[in-house]
């Protein structure tokens, strides 16, 4: 696989050395040419001194026939137009973007760019996931879809503790995957009743999301 | 009409002091209170202290019911980003982007933004003033073809 790599930070110089040892074929695009020659020094010459932003560097470094253009500059204005750049002009095969602003997954997304990863979004769900509250947890939204994975820890007041699977109205569309009872997975029946502890694990749209709330842990 | 311009600059100064002469509500954004020095000591428009990148800070200053937004801060990508959020985010009828880069201005206009380049006004004042016999193309060669073959 053939992958630009913008922006020769941390990210850019990790991604760029883990990538290499997986034999793929890389190039780092690094503004700063002091920084430029320090990631040469120790990866070797997949270094190209220039702004990834511009149309005619993204071009020298052969944006044509990349598999993947990944923009990891700290900044996200410059990972949106690196990664529109490199889709419209060069009609690149994927573009990822780092992000910053958890709020911007969506706005790219919308801007047509194929995948954002956030380091807040990730370190924020770790801390959502350890809060034992009556919240839905969000765990994840699948790429190009509405459909979101959620988490609920059904609580002794929630109305539908001891009832089954056939006599839970859920809103539709959304549907109950796993229930996860003393550490074990359980992928339940329509007879399989829910209880007091189990963390439920269901896939819901975003519309329905406080709806499912309600029915989960509404008491 | 309601304008919302992003960048307190020579330009984004000068346009927001006119337009509020000119009995427009408007509001302008920039990253410092400093900036907003520029402009007309009788401007009775908004200043706000902010980051229009950021969609929270949009929504605050109103661009849900915004007629029209200039990005004219000094970072491309930083106008490029905000005006696309502008437009096909919250569907702002008119939204104007400063781009000095001429070659991300042609990908710009191929997704659907309304730009003025400076560099390439200016260049065709100087070029019209230096030859103004002669006939320039304002396209760019190689990328020229490419933005001509794309769209």
């Amino acid at each position: 696989m053939y992958v630009i790599v913008a922006g020769g930070g941390k990210v850019g110089f990790y991604l760029g050395k883990e990538l290499v040892g997986q034999s793929h074929e890389v190039v780092i695009i690094e503004r700063d040419a002091h920084r430029a020659a320090e990631i040469e020094g120790e990866l070797g010459s997949i270094v190209m001194v220039g702004d990834a932003c511009e149309t005619t560097v993204l071009r020298a470094a052969g944006a044509e026939r990349a598999d993947l253009v990944a923009a990891v500059t700290g900044d996200d204005e410059d990972n949106l137009v690196i990664c529109q750049v490199a889709k419209t002009r060069f009609h690149s095969d994927r573009t990822i973007a780092r992000i910053n602003n958890p709020k911007n997954a969506e706005i790219f997304q919308r801007l047509g760019i194929d995948d954002t990863v956030s380091a807040t979004d990730v370190v924020l769900s770790m801390i959502e996931q350890e809060i034992p509250s009556d919240h839905l947890v969000p765990l994840l939204r699948l790429r190009h879809t509405d459909v979101e994975v959620v988490e609920a820890i059904i609580q002794d007041r929630s109305a539908i503790a001891g009832r089954r699977l056939r006599d839970i109205a859920l809103p539709s569309p959304s549907t109950i995957a796993v229930i996860i009872r003393d550490g074990t997975a359980i992928f339940p029946q329509p007879d399989t009743a829910v209880v007091s502890g189990d963390e439920v694990v269901a896939f819901t749209t975003s519309q329905n999301e406080a709806a499912l709330r309600e029915v989960l842990l509404g008491d | 009409m309601f304008v919302i311009i992003m960048g307190c600059g020579r330009v984004g100064a000068r346009v927001a002091s006119q337009l509020a002469r000119g009995g427009h509500e408007v509001t302008i954004l920039d990253l410092t209170e400093k900036a907003f020095g520029r402009l007309d000591l009788d401007f009775d428009g908004t200043t706000i202290v902010g980051n229009g990148l950021d969609v929270d800070v949009l929504r605050r200053v109103g661009i849900e019911r915004a007629d029209a937004f200039a990005a004219a801060t000094q970072g491309d990508n930083r106008n490029i980003m905000a005006s696309q959020v502008a437009r096909h985010i919250f569907n702002v009828p008119k939204v104007v982007t400063r781009i000095y880069d001429p070659l991300r201005q042609e990908t710009f206009e191929l997704l659907g933004l309304e730009t003025i380049s400076p560099t390439v006004l200016g260049a065709d004042k100087f070029l019209h003033i230096l030859d103004p016999d002669g006939v320039y193309t304002a396209e760019s060669g190689e990328l020229g073809q490419t933005a001509r073959g794309a769209g």
